[in-house]
C-alpha cells in the first residue's frame, strides 16, 4: 500500500451506479469476502475449534466471492485512502480515512488541512464506530411508524404549497459551516421570506462573537497563532481540551515547549479556571477561581496593564498581587504574548481579552481576526418560544442536534415542539428529539455522505463519502433542498454544483478534483481584518458582577466522551477515562476537597442539585485542585433515548442549565442524599508514592543541570543472570515519548483501540479493573489535595529488551524479536496471566471474557483486517503497532528501496496533535528517535529493573515565574 | 466358598494389563499420526461451482498465473478474479457453453460466482504474496502443479512447522523475480548456490519471530 | 534403653491387644455395614463435589472472568488454593517417607492415613493450574509434547512447567508409595471377605499376595527404595512451587527465603490437616488405642516446630525489605502490614504463629478440643498465608497508576468450598473401603516388641 491513495478515477466513484450498488449490496456477504472480513467473521469459529482442541479437523466449505465486476484501481486486501472532513459544532477539521474493501476502518488527521495538520482527536478517532452503529435510526418515521423519503417528499410538497410564504415556519439546524448549505438556507429563506432559522448549537461560543462585537463594533473570530506566543494567559479557556477548535492550536502550542537543550527556550502558560482541564494540567501558573471570580481578575489584570482604570473596583479579595505578577509578565512580553477567554465567560471578558491583546500589540502577532466561520444565535430559541407560546409556530424544523434534550432549561423545548402542528427531525439516532417530532429522518453520517464545511480559519474542504449510506441517512442539504423545493436534491449534486459554479468554468473539475485529493479548496481560508477598539465603549464596560455570596456556584463542561451528548453511544468513548477524574461511563457534579469536607460528602455520594427552582439528582466525585464553593457538572450524560450503549449512561445536567450571559454564576443548592452510586475510574490511587516515575523539573533547574532527570533517579549499576543480547543487526525499533509536550487528551488511546481492535468492556468490566486500552494514560497529582499540579504519562508496554514477561511464560507465547520487539502471539497464549503478573508496568490486557461477543455484522466491519481479532482468555498488549511495521517493510522491499525514518508511524504517534509521541530505528544514528534517546532529558520508566525498556520518557519541565513562586507559596 | 483366583490368574492378570497398556499407547500414536497435517490437509479438493481447469488454462494455452490472480504482486492477496476477467475471453470463446452459465449470470447480475477456499490459513496468520513472490518464492513451492491439475487440490500441508522449515533456509525454493509463474521452470545449477546469491543481493532474512506472521 | 524404647512404643499401642484385635479392629471398620453417619457425611460432601464441577463448568463456558481476578491481580484464589492444597499434601510423603528413614516408629498407625490425604490433596491442587488458564482446552500446551503442526516446545525458563513436572512426579510416586503400602492389608481384606465381589476387587489390588518370606523381602526392599524416592521430592515440589513466585521481580514475591519457607509451611499445613481429620477419625470408628495420644502430641511438636520456622519467615522478611533499602520491597511489606488487606495478613500471623504456640504446654499439647481447635486455626492461617503472598504483592507493585484491589466473587468462593468438597469425598471413600491404618506395620511393631 503506498502511502496514501486517493481518487483513481472520479466518474467511476461518483457516477458508476453499480459500483455503489455493489457496495451496497455486498456489505452482508462482505464478511465472507476476501482475508480481512473473514477474520472477522471466522473469529468465534475459531473459538469453537479451540474447543473442540484439534484444529486438524475436517473443516467446514468456505467460500470466496470476488465481485462480479472488478472496481477499476482496486486490488482486494489493499487498503486505500481518501480525504474528508469531520464537523463538530460546524467546524470541520481534515481527515484522512482507510478503507478496506470499501470498509472505512481507521480515520487519521490530513496533514494538508490547517486545522489538523495530521492530527486527529478523540472523536474522530471514535467517529468510525459511530459509523457502524447498529443503534442508529434507519428509516423515516412518521409518528413514530416507520414511512419512506418518498412519502416524506409528497407530504412536505403538499405541506409548503400551504405554507406560502413561510409563516410560523421555524427551523432549527446545528451551526452551519457548509457553505453550500448556507447557500441552501439563503434560497429557502428567499422562497419562504417568513420563515426563522436559527443556528443552534448547546456549546455555541456566542459570548465570543458578542465578545468582538463590544470591543470592535462587529462580530469578529479571533485567531491564534499559539506558536508565537511566548507568554498566554488563559481565562477559562480550555484550548487544548475541549474548547479546542481546531488540533493545529496542540501542535502549534506544544511545538513552543521543546527542549533539547539548556538554551532552547518555553512558552508559560497562566491558566485561570473553576475545573480542572487539560490546559489547566500544562499551566505553569495554575489559578483555581470560582466561576464569578473569573471576571473579576480579567477586570483586574485590565487595570494593572492601565487600561481600566474606571473599570468599577473588584470586590475584596480579589487576587491583586496574582494580576499584578501576570500583567507584568505580560508587559515584559509586548506582541509575543496572548489573552484569550473560555466559551463559558461572558462577553465583558471576551472584550477585555481583545482589548488586552490590543493593548500589548497582540493583535496582528499572536492574534488576528476574520469573519466568523459559524455564527450561533441561542438567544433567538427565546423567539421561538414566544412564537409558540402566542400559538404562531406551525411548522418546526430541526436539522440534526437534540434541542429536546440540551436546550436552554427555562425554554421546556419538549413542550414547545408539542404546539407545533408538524414537525420534521433529522438526526442520526430515534433520540429525545425525534421522539417528539411528528416525522423523523435519520441522518447520514459524515462519512457516508457528500458534503462541504469551513475550518475556523475558513479554509474549505468538500466532505467525500467512503461508503453509501449503510441505513439510508440524508444530510440536511438534502432535507433542505427538499424543503425549498430546489431541483437538485442528491447530496453530491448539492455540493458538486455549488463549488464548481464558484471556479472558471474551464478547469472547475480539475479543481474540484485536486480539492478532494488534497482535502482543502485553494484559496479559501478568511482575510486577516484589522479592527479597531472602540475604546470608550470598553472604557465604560463592566464585567457582570457575581450574584452576593452565593454559596456555590456551578458551571457547565464539555464532556470528554459524549461532547454535548451526541456521543453517548459511542463506547469508545464512553469507555475512554476522563482525564482527569478518570471517570468512565458516567458523569458527575465535580467538587473540591475542601467544599466536600464543608458539605460532608464523599466521592460517589448521590447528592441533589437545585437551581432555580429544577432539580436533579448525581453523584459527587472530589476533583484536587477545583475551586472551593463551586461545583462542575458535566454535560452530555444521562440520555434516555438513545441507543444501548448510552441509554441512561450518567446523569443529565442539563434541566440546570439555563441561558443568558453567563448562567454559572446564578446560584445552586446541593444536599447530600445519603446514597452511594457505584462509579467505575480507571485509577484508583493518584499519588507517585514518591517514586521517579514522572519525572519533572522547572526549566531553571533543567537549565543549571541538564542531567536532572537521571539525577531525579536512583543510583543502580543493574546486571543480569540472563545472556544479554547483542541488538545491533537491523532495524532496532524504539520510541520516545514527551512528557513535556502530552496533553493528556486520550487521543492516542482512541487510535490504538481502532487501530488494533480493542474491545469495549462495560461499566461493569471497568469497576473489575478489567478495561482493555493497550495505553495507560497515567495521571498523577503533585502537592497538596487542594490545589495540586497535574502530570500525564502515557504508558504502553515498553518493549523491553529484558523482558519479564518473557521468561515465565510456560508455552513461549510472548518472544522477542531481533527487531526488539516483544511479539505477543494470541493463539499461542492459554492465558496462565503470569505475564502479566511479571510486568512491572502492568501494561499487559487479557480477555477474561469473550468481549467481542454478540456483535452485529455491521459492527464487525469496523475491524482491522491486519490485526487478529483476539478470542476469550488471551493476552494482548501494544504491539508498537507491528501490523504497520511489517507493512512499510514489505512495501520499502518491494520498492527495493531501504525504509525512510517516520515513514512507520504508529497509531498512537500518527495521531498525536502535541507531536509527542515519536517512534524509529535506534540503529539508525540520525532517526529523530536516536537523537532524542541521546537527549539529556531522556530517562526509562523504572530503569532501575533492568527491564532496559525501549520506550523511554523526557522529562516534563515547567516554566514558572520566579516572581510568584513566593506569593504561591504563601 | 471356593477360591475367587486359579493358578492361572496371575498370568491372565498380567496378559490383561500389558494388552491394555498396549491399546492406549497404540490409538495415541495412530491418533497423532493420522491428525498430522500432512494426514488432514493435503489432497483437499473441493468440487467448484464452475468446472474450472487450471490443466487446460495455465497448462495447455500457458497463461500467466497473473492474468487472473491480479493482486499477487501488489497485495497480501493473490485475490480470486471477477467474472468480468474470465469474460474478456468468454466473451467470445465458448460464449454459450452451459458450463460457464454461473460466470456470464455473475457477469451481468454483479453476484460474485462462490468458489470454494482450498488454501485456508487461519484467522491469525497473516500470509503475504507480495512479499513472497517479489522475494522470488514461486506459485508453485506452495500450490504446486496447479498447471497439471484439472481440479486444483492442496499440496502443502501450510502448518507452521512446513512455513518455518523455508523461512529458516529458503535458499533452495528461490529463484530469479521474473520466473516465479513459471511453474515448470528447473535451475541449471544446484538450487541451493542460486538462493544463496539471490538472498545476498535481494537482503532477503525470513522472519522466523512471531510477528512475521501472527500480529 | 530397651525399657525406654518398650514404654514409648507402649505409648503406641494401648492396651496390649492381640495382633488379631488389630485386624479385627481395623479391617472391621471396612467390613462392617455403613454407618448412617458415613451416608449424611458423603452427601455433604459429595453435594460439595457437584458444586466444584459445576463452577469449573460455568468457569470453562464463560472465561475466567467469572472469578474476580483482574489487572493487576491475575492470581487470586485460583493459585492460592493451588498452592494451598499442594502444601496439605507434604505431610504424608514426609511422615510416610522421611520418618520411615529415620526409624520413626510413631509414624505407623498414621502413615497410610497421611499419604490417603495426600493424594487427595494433590487431586485437590491439580485442578487450579489447570483451570485458572485462559483456554483450559489448550492446557496440554503445558507438556512437553511435539506438535506435528507447530513444531514448538514448552518454555523450559518459565516455572510454571517446571510446576508441571514437579506436581505429576510428586503425585506418581506418593501414589505408587501408597499403593505398595496397602498390598499386605489388601491382601488382609481379600482373605476375610465374605462376598464374592469383595474377594474379586480386594484380590485382583493385592496382586496375588501370599506374605511368603520372598514376598515381604521385595517388599520391604521396594517400600525402602520408594521412601527414598519420595524423600528429596518432599523439598522439591514445594521448593519448585515457590520459585512461581521467587523467580518473578515483583516486590513480595522476589525473595531467596521462599523455598524453605514454602517448604516448612507445607509441612506446617500437613500435619495440622492430617490432625484434623485424625482427631476425628478415631473418634468415629474408636481407634484410640492404636492411634494415641502419643501419635497425636508428635504431631503438635512438629507443628511447634514447623509453626516457628513459618513465624521467623515471615518476621526475616520485613528484615530484609528493610535491610534492602529497596523502595518499592519496603513498601510492599508496610502494606502487606498496614494496607487493605491488613486484615489477612494478621489472621494469617494470628492462626500460623501465636496459635501453635498454645503446644508448649503439655495440657494444650494432648488435649483433644484443644488441638482440633488449633489445627483448624492453622489451616485456615495457611490459606491466608498465600492469599496474603499472592494478593497482596499483586495488588500494589511498581506504578501506583495500575494499583487496584481484588474481591473475590460467589464462584471463587463456590469453587473453593467445592475442592474441600472433592477432598473430603475421597477421604471418606478411602475410609470407608481401605484400611485407614496399616495393619501389616503395627502388627509388625507389636511383634517386634515381642520379641524384644
Amino acid at each position: 500500500m503506498n502511502g496514501k491513495q486517493y481518487w483513481r478515477s472520479l466518474g467511476q466513484r461518483r457516477e458508476s451506479a453499480e459500483f455503489r450498488q455493489w457496495l451496497e449490496r455486498e456489505f452482508p456477504e462482505q464478511a465472507s469476502e476476501w482475508t480481512g472480513s473473514r477474520r472477522t467473521l471466522l473469529r468465534l469459529m475459531a473459538a469453537s475449534f479451540g474447543l473442540a482442541g484439534l484444529t486438524a479437523c475436517r473443516r467446514p466449505a468456505e467460500r470466496i466471492l470476488p465481485a462480479g465486476r472488478g472496481v477499476e484501481g482496486y486490488v482486494p486486501g489493499r487498503p486505500l485512502y481518501y480525504a474528508t472532513i469531520m464537523t463538530l459544532s460546524g467546524l470541520a477539521t481534515g481527515l484522512l480515512v482507510e478503507t478496506h474493501e470499501g470498509r472505512p476502518t481507521k480515520i487519521e488527521g490530513n496533514p494538508e488541512h490547517p486545522s489538523s495538520r495530521g492530527a486527529a482527536t478523540a472523536f474522530a478517532q471514535a467517529a468510525i464506530l459511530s459509523l457502524y452503529d447498529p443503534d442508529r435510526s434507519r428509516s423515516v418515521l412518521r409518528q413514530g411508524r416507520r414511512s419512506s423519503w418518498e412519502e416524506l417528499a409528497g407530504f412536505l410538497r403538499s405541506h409548503f404549497e400551504a405554507a406560502g410564504r413561510g409563516e410560523g415556519l421555524w427551523l432549527v439546524s446545528s451551526a452551519i459551516g457548509s457553505p453550500s448549505l448556507a447557500r441552501l438556507k439563503a434560497l429557502l429563506l428567499e422562497k419562504h421570506p417568513r420563515a426563522h432559522w436559527i443556528e443552534y448549537e448547546p456549546l455555541g461560543r456566542e459570548q465570543e462573537l458578542e465578545g468582538s462585537r463590544l470591543a470592535f463594533g462587529r462580530a469578529l473570530q479571533p485567531q491564534f497563532r499559539f506558536d508565537q506566543a511566548e507568554v498566554i494567559l488563559s481565562l477559562d479557556a480550555d484550548f487544548l481540551g475541549l474548547d479546542c477548535l481546531a488540533p493545529a492550536w496542540i501542535t502549534a502550542f506544544a511545538r513552543r515547549r521543546r527542549v533539547s537543550s539548556p538554551s532552547d527556550g518555553m512558552n508559560r502558560l497562566y491558566v485561570v479556571e473553576t475545573a480542572y482541564s487539560l490546559t489547566g494540567a500544562m499551566a505553569d501558573h495554575r489559578r483555581r477561581a470560582r466561576p464569578s471570580e473569573i471576571p473579576a481578575l480579567a477586570q483586574e489584570l485590565a487595570r494593572e496593564l492601565g487600561l481600566a482604570a474606571s473599570l468599577p473596583v473588584v470586590q475584596p479579595g480579589a487576587p491583586r498581587s496574582w494580576a499584578e505578577a501576570v500583567a507584568r509578565d505580560l508587559k515584559r512580553h509586548r506582541g509575543r504574548c496572548l489573552v484569550l477567554a473560555g466559551p463559558r465567560q461572558p462577553a465583558a471578558v471576551h472584550a477585555l481579552a481583545h482589548w488586552i491583546n490590543h493593548a500589548l500589540g497582540n493583535v496582528g502577532r499572536t492574534v488576528y481576526y476574520t469573519e466568523p466561520a459559524v455564527r450561533t444565535q441561542a438567544e433567538r430559541l427565546h423567539d421561538l418560544a414566544a412564537e409558540a407560546a402566542s400559538g404562531g409556530l406551525r411548522t418546526l424544523v430541526i436539522l440534526g442536534g437534540n434541542p429536546a434534550y440540551n436546550a436552554p432549561a427555562e425554554l421546556d423545548f419538549a413542550a414547545l415542539m408539542r404546539k407545533a402542528s408538524v414537525s420534521i427531525h433529522l438526526g442520526p439516532e430515534a433520540d429525545e428529539t425525534a421522539a417528539l417530532a411528528s416525522w423523523h429522518v435519520p441522518e447520514a453520517h459524515f462519512l457516508e455522505s457528500w458534503g462541504d464545511g469551513r475550518a475556523l480559519d475558513g479554509t474549505a474542504s468538500i466532505q467525500q463519502p467512503l461508503i453509501e449510506p449503510l441505513f439510508g441517512g440524508k444530510t440536511a442539504a438534502e432535507l433542505v433542498a427538499l424543503i425549498a423545493g430546489y431541483p437538485r436534491q442528491r447530496a453530491y449534486e448539492l455540493a458538486h454544483e455549488y463549488w464548481t459554479a464558484q471556479w472558471p468554468k474551464g478547469d472547475a473539475e480539475r479543481i474540484w478534483r485536486r480539492s478532494l485529493h488534497d482535502g482543502v479548496i485553494p484559496e479559501t481560508a478568511f482575510p486577516e481584518i484589522r479592527p479597531a477598539p472602540d475604546v470608550p465603549r470598553l472604557r465604560s464596560l463592566s464585567a457582570a458582577p457575581p450574584p452576593a455570596g452565593a454559596e456555590l456556584e456551578v458551571t457547565f463542561l464539555p464532556s470528554a466522551s459524549t461532547y454535548d451528548g451526541r456521543f453517548a453511544n459511542n463506547g469508545w468513548l464512553q469507555e475512554a477515562p476522563e482525564p482527569v477524574t478518570k471517570l468512565t461511563w458516567d458523569n458527575a457534579a465535580l467538587i473540591s476537597p475542601a467544599t466536600a469536607r464543608r458539605l460532608g460528602l464523599q466521592a460517589g455520594d448521590l447528592a441533589t442539585l437545585e437551581r432555580a427552582g429544577r432539580r436533579i439528582v448525581m453523584p459527587v466525585w472530589i476533583q484536587p485542585g477545583h475551586a472551593d464553593g463551586a461545583v462542575s457538572l458535566t454535560l452530555g450524560y444521562g440520555r434516555l433515548r438513545c441507543g444501548r450503549v448510552g441509554r441512561g449512561v450518567g446523569h443529565n445536567a442539563y434541566p440546570l442549565r439555563l441561558s443568558g450571559a453567563a448562567p454559572e454564576a446564578a446560584a445552586l443548592r446541593l444536599s447530600k442524599l445519603g446514597r452511594k452510586y457505584p462509579l467505575a475510574v480507571t485509577q484508583e490511587h493518584h499519588s507517585m508514592e514518591g517514586r521517579p516515575l514522572v519525572r519533572e523539573a522547572t526549566l531553571e533547574q533543567f537549565r543549571r543541570q541538564p542531567d536532572v532527570a537521571a539525577r531525579q533517579g536512583p543510583k543502580t549499576e543493574p546486571f543480569s543472570l540472563f545472556r544479554e543480547h547483542a541488538y545491533t543487526q537491523g532495524h532496532q525499533w524504539g520510541m520516545a515519548v514527551d512528557l513535556n509536550a502530552c496533553i493528556g487528551c486520550n487521543a492516542c488511546l482512541l487510535a490504538c483501540q481502532a487501530e488494533n481492535n480493542i474491545p469495549i468492556v462495560g461499566k461493569q468490566q471497568v469497576r473489575r479493573g478489567r478495561e482493555m486500552h493497550w495505553i495507560r494514560l497515567d495521571r498523577y497529582y503533585a502537592g497538596g489535595e487542594d490545589d495540586p499540579q497535574v502530570v500525564w504519562q502515557p504508558v504502553a508496554c515498553q518493549q523491553c529488551e529484558m523482558a519479564p514477561c518473557e521468561t515465565v511464560c510456560p508455552v513461549a507465547a510472548t518472544n522477542h524479536s531481533p527487531e526488539g520487539l516483544n511479539d505477543m502471539t494470541y493463539n499461542r497464549c492459554i492465558g496462565t496471566r503470569y505475564c502479566a503478573n511479571n510486568c512491572p508496568y502492568k501494561v499487559r490486557r487479557f480477555n477474561f471474557l469473550d468481549y467481542h461477543k454478540g456483535l452485529e455484522e455491521v459492527q464487525k466491519m469496523a475491524y482491522n483486517p491486519d490485526v487478529t481479532v483476539r478470542m476469550r482468555g488471551v493476552m494482548e498488549k501494544c504491539t508498537y503497532c507491528v501490523q504497520r511495521i511489517e507493512e512499510k517493510k514489505i512495501q520499502a522491499k518491494a520498492e527495493g528501496r531501504p525504509l525512510r525514518d517516520g515513514e512507520i508511524l504508529t497509531a498512537c504517534q500518527q495521531t498525536c496533535p502535541a507531536e509527542a509521541i515519536v517512534f524509529g530505528d535506534l540503529n539508525d544514528p540520525e532517526s529523530r528517535v536516536s537523537r532524542l534517546k541521546r537527549d539529556p532529558r531522556n530517562y526509562s520508566l523504572l530503569g532501575e529493573l533492568n527491564t532496559r525498556p525501549r520506550t523511554s520518557y523526557l522529562l516534563k519541565l515547567r516554566n514558572p515565574n520566579p516572581e510568584m513562586e513566593s506569593l504561591e507559596s504563601s | 466358598m471356593p477360591l475367587p483366583f486359579t493358578r492361572s490368574a496371575d498370568r491372565n492378570l498380567r496378559i490383561f494389563f500389558s494388552a491394555f497398556l498396549l491399546i492406549i499407547t497404540g490409538s495415541i500414536t495412530l491418533f497423532s499420526f493420522y491428525s498430522r497435517p500432512q494426514a488432514t490437509e493435503i489432497g483437499y479438493s473441493p468440487v467448484q461451482p464452475v468446472p474450472y481447469s487450471h490443466k487446460l488454462h495455465a497448462g495447455n494455452l500457458g497463461m500467466d498465473c497473473r492474468y487472473c490472480h491480479t493482486g499477487v504482486e501488489q497485495s497480501a492477496q493473490a485475490g480470486v478474479p471477477a467474472a468480468e476477467i474470465c469474460m474478456n475471453c468468454h466473451a467470445r470463446v465458448k460464449s454459450q457453453s452451459p458450463l460457464l452459465a454461473k460466470v456470464r449470470e455473475s457477469y451481468q447480475s454483479g453476484r460474485p460466482v462462490p468458489w470454494v477456499r482450498i488454501h485456508r490459513l487461519p484467522d491469525y496468520v497473516h500470509f503475504n504474496h507480495q512479499a513472497h513472490v517479489l522475494a522470488g518464492v514461486s506459485c508453485v513451492t506452495c500450490h504446486g502443479r496447479v498447471d497439471q491439475m484439472a481440479e486444483v487440490r492442496q499440496v502443502a500441508p501450510l502448518s507452521m512447522a512446513w512455513c518455518l522449515d523455508c523461512h529458516r533456509d529458503p535458499a533452495p525454493f528461490l529463484r530469479p523475480r521474473e520466473l516465479v509463474t513459471r511453474l515448470d521452470w528447473q535451475p541449471e545449477r544446484d538450487p541451493r548456490e542460486l538462493g544463496g546469491e539471490l538472498m545476498a543481493a535481494r537482503g532477503i532474512r525470513p522472519p522466523l519471530n512471531c510477528s512475521g506472521c501472527h500480529r | 534403653m530397651a525399657t525406654v524404647s518398650s514404654s514409648t512404643e507402649s505409648a503406641l499401642v494401648l492396651g496390649r491387644p492381640s495382633l488379631a484385635e488389630v485386624t479385627r479392629t481395623v479391617a472391621g471398620i471396612v467390613e462392617r455395614r455403613t454407618p448412617r453417619a458415613w451416608w449424611a457425611a458423603f452427601a455433604l460432601t459429595g453435594s460439595l463435589t457437584l458444586v466444584l464441577l459445576a463452577m469449573l463448568g460455568y468457569l470453562v463456558t464463560t472465561g475466567i472472568g467469572v472469578w474476580g481476578n483482574n489487572s493487576p491481580v491475575g492470581w487470586a484464589f485460583d493459585i492460592t488454593n493451588f498452592v494451598f492444597w499442594i502444601g496439605i499434601g507434604h505431610a504424608g510423603t514426609l511422615i510416610s517417607a522421611i520418618l520411615y528413614l529415620f526409624r520413626q516408629r510413631w509414624r505407623t498407625s498414621i502413615n497410610r492415613f497421611a499419604e490417603a490425604m495426600t493424594l487427595f490433596a494433590v487431586a485437590c491442587a491439580a485442578i487450579f493450574p489447570m483451570f485458572h488458564v485462559g483456554r483450559p482446552w489448550r492446557a496440554y500446551w503445558l507438556f512437553p509434547a511435539p506438535n506435528a503442526w507447530l513444531d514448538l516446545w514448552p518454555n523450559f525458563r518459565s516455572p510454571l512447567i517446571w510446576d508441571v513436572f514437579a506436581v505429576s512426579t510428586y503425585g506418581t510416586v506418593s501414589l505408587l508409595f501408597w499403593y505398595v503400602g496397602l498390598i499386605p492389608d489388601l491382601a488382609t481384606l481379600r482373605d476375610r471377605a465374605q462376598s464374592r465381589a469383595r474377594q474379586v476387587i480386594y484380590g485382583v489390588l493385592s496382586l496375588g499376595w501370599r506374605g511368603s518370606a520372598r514376598h515381604w523381602n521385595h517388599y520391604e526392599m521396594a517400600y525402602l527404595l520408594l521412601a527414598g524416592l519420595s524423600t528429596p521430592l518432599v523439598l522439591s515440589v514445594h521448593s519448585i512451587v515457590s520459585f512461581d513466585f521467587a523467580v518473578s521481580l515483583l516486590p513480595g514475591w522476589h525473595t531467596t527465603i521462599f523455598p524453605p519457607y514454602f517448604v516448612a509451611g507445607a509441612i506446617f499445613s500437613g500435619f495440622a490437616m492430617v490432625v484434623t481429620l485424625m482427631v476425628v477419625a478415631r473418634q468415629a470408628f474408636g481407634l484410640q488405642h492404636l492411634v494415641t495420644m502419643k501419635h497425636l502430641e508428635n504431631m503438635n511438636k512438629v507443628m511447634l516446630a514447623t509453626g516457628l520456622i513459618v513465624g521467623y519467615a515471615y518476621g526475616v522478611e520485613f528484615f530484609i525489605a528493610w535491610y534492602s533499602g529497596n523502595p518499592y520491597e519496603r513498601f510492599a511489606f508496610v502494606n502487606r502490614a498496614l494496607g487493605p488487606y491488613s486484615w489477612a495478613y494478621w489472621i494469617m500471623v494470628g492462626a500460623n504463629v501465636l496459635a501453635p504456640q498454645c503446644f508448649w504446654f503439655r495440657r494444650l499439647r494432648t488435649s483433644v478440643p484443644a488441638m482440633f481447635a488449633i489445627s483448624i486455626l492453622v489451616n485456615i492461617g495457611m490459606w491466608f498465608e498465600r492469599f496474603v503472598i499472592i494478593v497482596s504483592s499483586l495488588h500494589r507493585d511498581f506504578l501506583p497508576s495500575a494499583w487496584g484491589m481484588f474481591r473475590p466473587t460467589w464462584v471463587d468462593l463456590l469453587t473453593l468450598a467445592g475442592s474441600f468438597g472433592l477432598f473430603l469425598t475421597l477421604f471418606l471413600l478411602f475410609v470407608r473401603f481401605l484400611p485407614l491404618i496399616s495393619m501389616s506395620e503395627v502388627k509388625g511393631m507389636m511383634a517386634a516388641r515381642e520379641g524384644a
